[in-house]
């Protein structure tokens, strides 16, 4: 990692350590945020702005290293854009369904509409 | 042309997502990647899923646009309360139930995956007999704000798209 | 100078990111429920990715891309499998 200039190597600095520090963050709230819907939104921090920071940042390290455009860091990001909001999503119902089967205080009921207990194995 | 290809915009964005995986153009990856979009294509022909129209493409721009101020916006916000020492935290997590009026499958999950991707909420649950979702919100201050925040910014915009 | 720069910022961000992946690991191995221990792994593979993204900064080759692309693959298809698993006690129904 030596030649790169100058005008590259800062947004890259500051972009790595921007990301790390975010995804950081959001780990740290699954350490400290108290209940279990609170942490669901901790992890979003490193997967939306954390992980597309660094994303970008090797995106403009290895274009500039190889002085080509270097954009194969887009497929990872589009990925990353689809696949978490679909587990957090299953996540949270997986987590409310089973809430709501031993009657906890903290989630919603079961609405009338929803589905009934046939669905239990 | 329709029984070849079903989904051009679809083998377009394979083939577009295959040259990337290779990192490079080259002769044999156009044609081994155009011949995976094809068979991509055939598979998702077979899954008979419902059509999607897209109408007013002209303003996914700005919509891309807002989405990406708000998640910064709300990473900002959610970093915030994830670094401030516990006695201060003043934030009232709960869910919110809100009534939508789109029904275009593709919109809600655009709605889904917009509301989700922002730290901040988590989209839940969907009832489709009486159409309402069910919102998680770490910051749950007013109700009444959240169902306008998720029609006016969001649903709205959307339907303009999708349906 | 620039060399001095990036090199600093990569071992700053893989420190952060290995601190990271603690407080992740933590979050597993304490729970207290399933769905807990299931988020905690979601957001550790994520957080692999992305130091194995500053691996291929730090060593200047692009193969340490693909390891990442497949964890977080990885990542994905086994968080939605425990999802799943946890909603209905089955991953297949």
């Amino acid at each position: 990692m030596n030649d790169l200039p100058l005008w590259a190597a800062i947004p890259v600095t500051l972009l790595l350590l921007f990301g790390s520090a975010l995804a950081l963050i959001g780990s740290i709230g699954l350490v400290n945020l108290r209940s279990f819907y609170a942490r669901v939104h901790a992890p979003t921090l490193g997967t939306t702005l954390g992980i597309g920071s660094i994303l970008l940042a090797s995106m403009l390290y290895f274009s500039v290293l190889r002085t080509r455009f270097v954009l194969h860091e887009l497929l990872m990001a589009v990925f990353i854009v689809l696949s978490t909001p679909v587990t957090l999503m299953l996540l949270t119902r997986a987590a409310l369904y089973r809430d709501q089967r031993e009657g906890s205080s903290e989630v919603p009921a079961v609405l009338p509409s929803d589905p009934p207990e046939k669905e239990v194995p | 042309m329709r029984r070849l290809l079903p989904y051009p915009a679809m083998a377009v964005a394979m083939l577009l997502l295959w040259l990337l995986l290779n990192d490079g153009v080259s002769v044999g990856g156009v044609l081994l990647g155009g011949a995976l979009a094809l068979a991509g294509c055939a598979v998702l022909a077979a899954l008979r899923l419902p059509r999607a129209h897209l109408r007013r493409i002209a303003i996914l721009p700005g919509l891309l646009r807002d989405v990406a101020i708000e998640v910064a916006r709300s990473n900002n916000a959610v970093a915030r309360l994830i670094l401030r020492p516990p006695r201060e935290r003043t934030h009232q997590p709960g869910f919110v139930r809100i009534p939508l009026d789109m029904r275009s499958p593709y919109g809600l999950a655009a709605l889904a995956c917009i509301l989700t991707a922002t730290p901040g909420t988590v989209w839940v649950d969907y009832d489709s007999s009486d159409g309402t979702m069910l919102l998680h919100v770490l910051d749950l201050i007013d109700r009444e704000e959240w169902v306008r925040i998720v029609k006016d910014r969001w649903e709205r915009r959307l339907m303009e798209v999708f349906e | 100078m620039s060399a001095t720069l990036l090199s600093g910022a990569v071992l700053i961000a893989q420190i952060l990111l290995v601190l990271a992946m603690a407080c992740a690991a933590w979050r597993v191995l304490r729970g207290p429920r399933a769905q807990d221990r299931v988020l905690a792994l979601d957001a550790l593979y994520v957080n692999a990715a992305m130091l194995l993204l500053v691996f291929g900064i730090r060593s200047g080759s692009t193969h340490y891309f693909e390891a990442a692309l497949l964890i977080a693959l990885l990542g994905f298809v086994a968080t939605a499998a425990l999802s799943k698993f946890l909603m209905r006690g089955e991953v297949i129904e």
